[in-house]
């Protein structure tokens, strides 16, 4: 039984685990080496999609995050009062082909995920135009997601955050990690920072695509790795986008493991008016440029799903890294190596809407209780992360 | 903040005699001088709404004055999301606010 958990990281897995630990009585500190929800957690879209993944161990934990967030939304509404609106939002995802040969490997994709439990629906290329009047109708094939949801990730990140220290959570900012602080027996039992000494009885590392630094100053060798992402904001319009919608390439770029450049098209609309327009995916270490052959691609594939947008003036544009992991599977669990210490980590691009289950599973796992899902696929101890522990190492 | 028209013989500048410009500004006349942007002559008329947002629907107006924020956004002459800081104003435009309410019914 754990009384007291020091996380590294305050971005929302960080927070969602601070938030599932204080809930339950365990005395929390979270520490980041800056501001607050200033990380990944604010780089990316606010994507909670069911729809991306293949059946297996990441898409049981997606349906288990597509069913919590409403009561989760909810729950924090009514705890936090005033608190600014997460902006939740179940708007469906609409996933289409753009070529003769993609269609059927999307809708055999969508079987095996019925298969599995997601809420899919096959729909004729006119009904998919009536659900997005504008998209191009030379579309080959459409399937529906209408479990894919949306959050403003920054204010969910704050909520739960905000929601841990009604519980009494500690937040240090600006704190980085300096070094251990081990037991006689060498169990992590603490960390320093360059003010102070913290010590609990387990230390969770939440800190996203820099969980392998932090990894490394605690004295393991971690396996994530940051893969860039950018994001294209166009000028605010009458609002002619209703859902997520994306090309089915899109799934084949986030299983991928190549380092270059891939782009893939994910557009949707906000409230205030403005299309988000993303993807890619680079490794490229943390090299933050704003490289304009990335923006000029992410856009001329926007055009290939909504030809309007030609008309239409880019914003701003952001970017962000994504903590990547070489088998594709989230880290969750306690670290096999050093007594103590914990992940919370390796989401890729699904970090935003795992977080609550991350944070529910590790809270589980800590105090005694029996996790709501299986929670060895996603053990730093399991098979397939093993290649990769010995080769770092 | 008040928006106002110098007479050009007051104004230190010395400019050469301006040219006068009427536009429409949601049916009302307004008028200003050639080389003002869109922005300008609605401002230097006192009005400071430009639009209301779809969300809160909250009056949003010239906020950069430079062509960065895209908070100044109106109608002219049919055309939808227009900077009106970028605009120069011509004879006869029809400009008017604008405001687009959410989509109802969101997912299918």
């Amino acid at each position: 039984m754990i009384g007291s958990v020091i996380i590294i990281g305050a971005g929302i897995v960080g927070a969602s685990c601070a938030r599932s630990l204080a809930t339950r009585g365990v005395d929390v500190t979270v520490i980041d080496r800056s501001a607050a929800v200033s990380g990944t957690t604010a780089g990316g879209e606010g994507n909670l999609l069911v729809s991306d993944k293949a059946p297996g161990s990441e898409l049981t934990m997606a349906l288990h995050a597509a069913a919590l967030w409403p009561r989760l939304s909810a729950e924090l509404a009514n705890e936090l009062g005033t608190f600014p609106d997460m902006e939740y939002e179940q708007k469906g995802g609409l996933v289409v082909a753009t070529t003769a040969a993609g269609a059927s490997p999307l809708l055999s994709f969508a079987t095996a995920q019925r298969d599995a439990g997601v809420q899919t629906e096959e729909l004729t290329i006119a009904d998919a135009l009536r659900l997005e009047p504008d998209l191009n109708p030379a579309i080959t094939a459409a399937v529906f997601y209408p479990q894919d949801s949306q959050v403003q990730p920054v204010i969910a990140a704050e909520a739960l955050l905000a929601s841990a220290r009604r519980h009494d959570a500690r937040v240090l900012q600006n704190a980085p990690i300096t070094g251990p602080v081990l037991s006689a027996d060498g169990a992590l039992v603490g960390v320093t920072t360059p003010t102070e000494t913290v010590r609990a009885d387990a230390v969770v590392i939440a800190a996203g695509p820099w969980s392998g630094e932090v990894a490394r100053t605690l004295g393991v060798l971690l396996p994530v790795f940051p893969r860039r992402g950018i994001v294209l904001v166009t000028s605010r319009m009458r609002h002619r986008v209703f859902h997520k919608v994306y090309d089915a390439d899109y799934v084949g770029a986030v299983g991928s493991d190549d380092a270059a450049l891939q782009t893939s098209s994910v557009v949707e609309s906000t409230a205030a008016g403005t299309v988000l327009i993303g993807s890619s995916r680079q490794q490229i270490g943390f090299d933050a440029s704003m490289r304009t052959e990335v923006m000029a691609e992410i856009a001329a594939k926007a055009l290939r799903l909504f030809p309007f947008l030609a008309d239409h003036q880019v914003m701003r544009a952001y970017g962000g890294f994504r903590p990547f992991m070489p088998d594709h599977l989230p880290l969750v669990g306690p670290d096999h190596r050093l007594p103590g210490l914990w992940h919370a980590t390796g989401h890729e691009g699904a970090g935003i809407g795992l977080a609550p289950v991350t944070g529910d599973l590790i809270a589980a796992m800590m105090v005694g209780a029996e996790p709501e899902l299986d929670v060895a696929p996603y053990s730093p101890s399991r098979a397939s992360l093993a290649p990769f522990l010995t080769e770092v190492a | 903040m008040v928006s106002r028209l110098i007479p050009f013989r007051d104004d230190p500048i010395q400019p050469s005699e301006p040219t006068p410009v009427t536009i429409t500004f949601d049916g009302e006349p307004l008028s200003g001088v050639v080389g003002q942007s869109i922005a300008g002559v609605i401002m230097a008329n006192e009005r400071l709404g430009f639009r209301r947002t779809s969300a809160n629907d909250a009056p949003r107006g010239v906020f950069c004055g430079i062509g960065v924020c895209f908070d100044c956004l109106v109608v002219i002459d049919g055309v939808e999301d227009v900077r009106a800081c970028q605009r120069r104003a011509r004879d006869g435009d029809v400009v008017t606010t604008q405001h687009h309410t959410l989509p109802e019914g969101e997912g299918s």
